[in-house]
């Protein structure tokens, strides 16, 4: 019976903690915006506006529930909610730090890949169901997206699945760090299991896997369909894309299912590549820095931390670039991405066999 | 393909840099408000917005913005109301019996200004009627920020005349036709 209620608290405290990112998120999404274009942002709203999305999501809890009378009740009603329980269930399997994780799955990441690609059907039902002609292309162009971009990152995962030879989260992050169980080899030549940090991370492990994860991180970008690739919104031709006629609550869970979104796929990226909880300091020769700052309080730090800069990174890709055309993305995802992300499972499996040796 | 997404690439870090650029420049604001400065074109970096209610931009002493109405020196000749494309000024007059006195460049007054108001919500700074205006009595100012939540206070009233004084202006005029009509009839 207690580790029922366990569960519920960690539900409650992950969503606690996603809703504080969010508005976190959006605070700093609009400050950051008002930098890049030479303005101050929110300023008004508490002291330098930092209350400006507290007061902004007080305003949406208070609106009623508008729903259009041509839209189909059922489906419209349930989407926002489908749409962030896709999103809100990725998160029962990242580890957050050394032993820390609220289920430590052995298929995890392939559970994180299988539950996120849901969201694509949350946005088809957004979109319709609302019964507007802006929806339903919203809806469309986001389902043909997100379908198309799971594939590269997927693949490119899975090339990085192929060197840590596990698809456990938590044993794909211990691997990358002091804590290492098999030999954590640094450009495939050198063990730096005891000396761990930046260098024991996966994407120093084998070098391709660098690419491999850039690619991840644009497939990732377009699969929480943020600029670049936010074609499935485009505000200047779709007013809001598959959330033009929600508002009140449910627009609040798109918006929240949207920003958690970037913190999943930032999170499964620095799991994957970046040596999730572990410390990016080395131990160098008496000083154990690696080891110093390795531990439950770290771990969680360091996450945060690596996770904050990658959504950082996101917020500056928007604010810099602008949107792809609908066929520049579908020629950019099958005809880049994935024959690249091919060539990376490809490298990864004559990695593993003749440089790190059979597994 | 691959030479347009390497091109694409290396263009997006391009663009990357300048933004970062001015991310990290949005530390510091602009240093020169002032255009009249010689400096201003050389100090572009930093924040551009001014806060405004807190923070002003300096403006020219000259400037010319809201209407201003000096009613003594006006003959209420109703050639500003007749300049304005925007039909913002609205003017009644009352003819007087006699000369009522002189504006300060010398010209004769001979109509009372019952009414004389300008809808600054109307107005679109053309600045018309400041040019036609023989007495120079209508001018712009440099005021420019008279925000208020009611829309009836942007109609500006500069006729300072009360009603009992413009009912008993009226009655003085009517006698006085009155009068002369009588005269004529005889």
């Amino acid at each position: 019976m207690a580790f029922y209620i366990t569960y519920i608290v960690v539900a409650i405290v992950l969503f606690a903690f996603i809703a504080l990112f969010t508005l976190f998120a959006v605070y700093s999404e609009r400050k950051v915006a008002g930098f890049v274009q030479d303005r101050l942002g929110p300023m008004e709203t508490g002291r330098y506006g930092s209350l400006q999305t507290l007061a902004d999501i007080l305003k949406l809890v208070q609106k009623e529930f508008i729903t259009p009378s041509a839209a189909d009740k059922v489906l419209f009603a349930a989407a926002p909610v489908v749409i962030f329980i896709a999103v809100f269930l990725g998160f029962a399997v990242m580890p957050w730090a050394p032993g820390l994780a609220p289920a430590a799955v052995h298929l995890g990441l392939f559970y994180v890949i299988a539950v996120i690609s849901v969201d694509a059907i949350g946005l088809l039902m957004a979109g319709w169901g609302s019964n507007n002609k802006f929806s339903l292309l919203g809806s469309m162009r986001a389902v043909a997206q997100i379908v198309s971009y799971e594939i590269p990152a997927g693949i490119a995962l899975i090339s990085a699945v192929m060197i840590a030879q596990t698809l456990n989260m938590q044993e794909i992050t211990l691997n990358q760090g002091i804590h290492a169980e098999a030999p954590a080899l640094f450009l495939g030549i050198w063990d730096v299991g005891d000396i761990g940090g930046l260098l024991a991370w996966n994407v120093f492990q084998a070098p391709h896997l660098l690419l491999a994860y850039i690619i991840f991180f644009i497939a990732s970008l377009a699969e929480c369909n943020r600029a670049p690739f936010d074609i499935p919104e485009a505000e200047s031709e779709l007013v809001g894309g598959f959330h033009t006629e929600y508002g009140g609550l449910r627009f609040a869970f798109i918006f929240l299912a949207e920003y958690a979104m970037m913190f999943l796929v930032a999170m499964i990226g620095v799991v994957v590549f970046l040596g999730g909880w572990n410390t990016p300091l080395p131990n160098i020769g008496s000083l154990k820095l690696a080891e110093w700052t390795t531990g439950l309080g770290w771990g969680i730090g360091w996450t945060l931390a690596k996770t904050l800069l990658v959504v950082g990174v996101q917020l500056w890709i928007r604010w810099t670039l602008p949107r792809l055309r609908a066929d520049q993305l579908m020629s950019l995802c099958w005809k880049v991405l994935t024959p690249l992300a091919f060539l990376c499972m490809a490298l990864s499996g004559i990695w593993r066999v003749w440089v790190i040796g059979g597994g | 393909m691959f030479k347009t997404a390497l091109h694409a690439f290396i263009t997006a870090v391009k663009g990357l840099r300048i933004t970062l650029a001015h991310l990290v420049g949005a530390r510091r604001s602009r240093k020169a408000l002032d255009v009249r400065k010689a400096d201003y074109f050389t100090n572009q970096d930093g924040v551009t917005t001014v806060q405004f209610p807190r923070e002003k931009m300096p403006i020219p002493e000259v400037a010319r913005y809201q209407l201003d109405v000096e009613i003594d020196d006006c003959i209420v000749c109703d050639l500003c109301a007749k300049a304005c494309p925007v039909d913002c000024i609205t003017i009644e007059s009352i003819k007087a019996t006699d000369v009522i006195g002189k504006t300060s460049d010398g010209s004769v007054k001979r109509l009372y200004a019952a009414k004389f108001d300008i809808d600054m919500a109307k107005c679109m700074y053309c600045g018309l009627c400041t040019v036609v205006c023989p007495t120079e009595c209508i001018t712009m100012t440099d005021q420019y920020d008279r925000s208020t939540p009611r829309l009836a206070d942007l109609t500006y009233s500069f006729a300072e005349m009360a009603p009992e004084e413009i009912a008993a202006k009226k009655r003085e005029w009517a006698a006085f036709q009155a009068e002369k009509e009588a005269a004529k009839g005889r």
